[in-house]
């Protein structure tokens, strides 16, 4: 008995094989979810992967939220689903106000795509437990639309709650303010992050270490072990 | 028939680099004396039927909920008359 986790696609979704295969990895087993589809199989938890959905009109993010998908997501993880979104995805969660705050061009107004350098900020989201508070990580980074960006009130709630999960070290690649790589919810099964851990899970490629891999190892810890 | 236009804007705090990018491209077409340029987003909503009071509420909310995020966002909504003859 293993866990169920679904990875959504949207048209335009990139990611969604390499989320499905990282959820292999770590030893869950994933299940595919489509746009349309109020139904979510059941499955334990959700990954809302990479990619430009609905070609990021309007907004990154915007249109996929009023997917027919994205009701129930938002329902089941107001009741405490874990949702993990990445790049796409985490505009999507805060399009959907799951996550505060919202995401706009990079201030260099380029794509971006490198290694990127992080410090794990919280090791207690249900994402994030195979990594200790404080822990340096490389995992990619590749994205048009990856500055965060809050109110001032904002910023202090999540920094005072502990609540960035994430930061850039050594290089702020897109202007997010407080440097926040990833934000979790205040229950910590909402988490959003624009670098890409399903990217780095072999070390054959990518980064060449397996530093995404905690990601998806915590999440199965923590469903099987509830 | 009626139009109704939603103007989307940045909020004020937020950077807009692309507003910025427009602005430092100013000087060298001869535009000098613009000290700030910020970029937004115009919608224009052909409206079937007349534009009353309940109309103007549901242009609105869709403004508010879907055209506009208003966490990083501000929005106006207007009604601009189409002249028939421009058709």
């Amino acid at each position: 008995m293993t866990a169920r986790i679904g990875v959504v696609t949207f048209p335009g979704s990139l990611d969604d094989r390499d989320t499905q295969r990282a959820i292999r990895v770590a030893g869950a087993e994933p299940v595919a979810l489509w746009h349309k589809d109020k139904d979510l199989k059941q499955v334990d938890a959700v990954v809302l992967c990479g990619g430009f959905s609905y070609g990021d009109y309007l907004r990154a993010g915007a249109i996929a939220r009023f997917s027919p998908v994205m009701d129930t997501v938002i329902d089941q993880a107001k009741a405490g689903l874990p949702v993990l979104g990445i790049c796409n995805g985490f505009q999507i969660l805060t399009e959907a106000h799951l996550l505060p705050g919202g995401m706009l061009g990079n201030d260099h107004l380029h794509f971006i795509c490198r290694d990127q350098k992080l410090r794990v900020e919280n090791a207690d989201t249900a994402w994030t437990t195979d990594y200790e508070a404080g822990q340096e990580i490389h995992i990619p980074l590749k994205n048009m639309d990856g500055r965060y960006v809050a109110d001032q009130r904002t910023l202090d709630e999540l920094e005072a709650e502990g609540r960035v999960a994430f930061r850039y070290l050594g290089f702020n690649p897109n202007g997010s303010l407080n440097d926040i790589a990833g934000i979790t919810n205040a229950a910590g099964n909402v988490v959003g992050l624009m670098p890409h851990p399903e990217h780095a899970v072999e070390s054959l490629i990518g980064t060449g270490r397996t530093d995404g891999l905690p990601f998806f190892t915590s999440i199965l810890k923590k469903l099987v072990n509830a | 028939m009626a139009r109704v236009v939603v103007d989307v804007m940045l909020k004020p705090e937020i950077l807009d680099p692309q507003g910025q990018a427009v602005q430092r491209a100013l000087p060298r077409l001869g535009f000098e004396g613009i000290s700030d340029v910020r970029q937004g987003k115009r919608f224009e909503l052909e409206v079937d039927g007349p534009v009353d009071e309940a109309a103007l509420a549901r242009i609105h909310d869709l403004a508010e909920s879907f055209l506009a995020n208003t966490v990083i966002e501000d929005f106006t909504v207007r009604v601009e008359e189409v002249a028939e003859a421009a058709k």
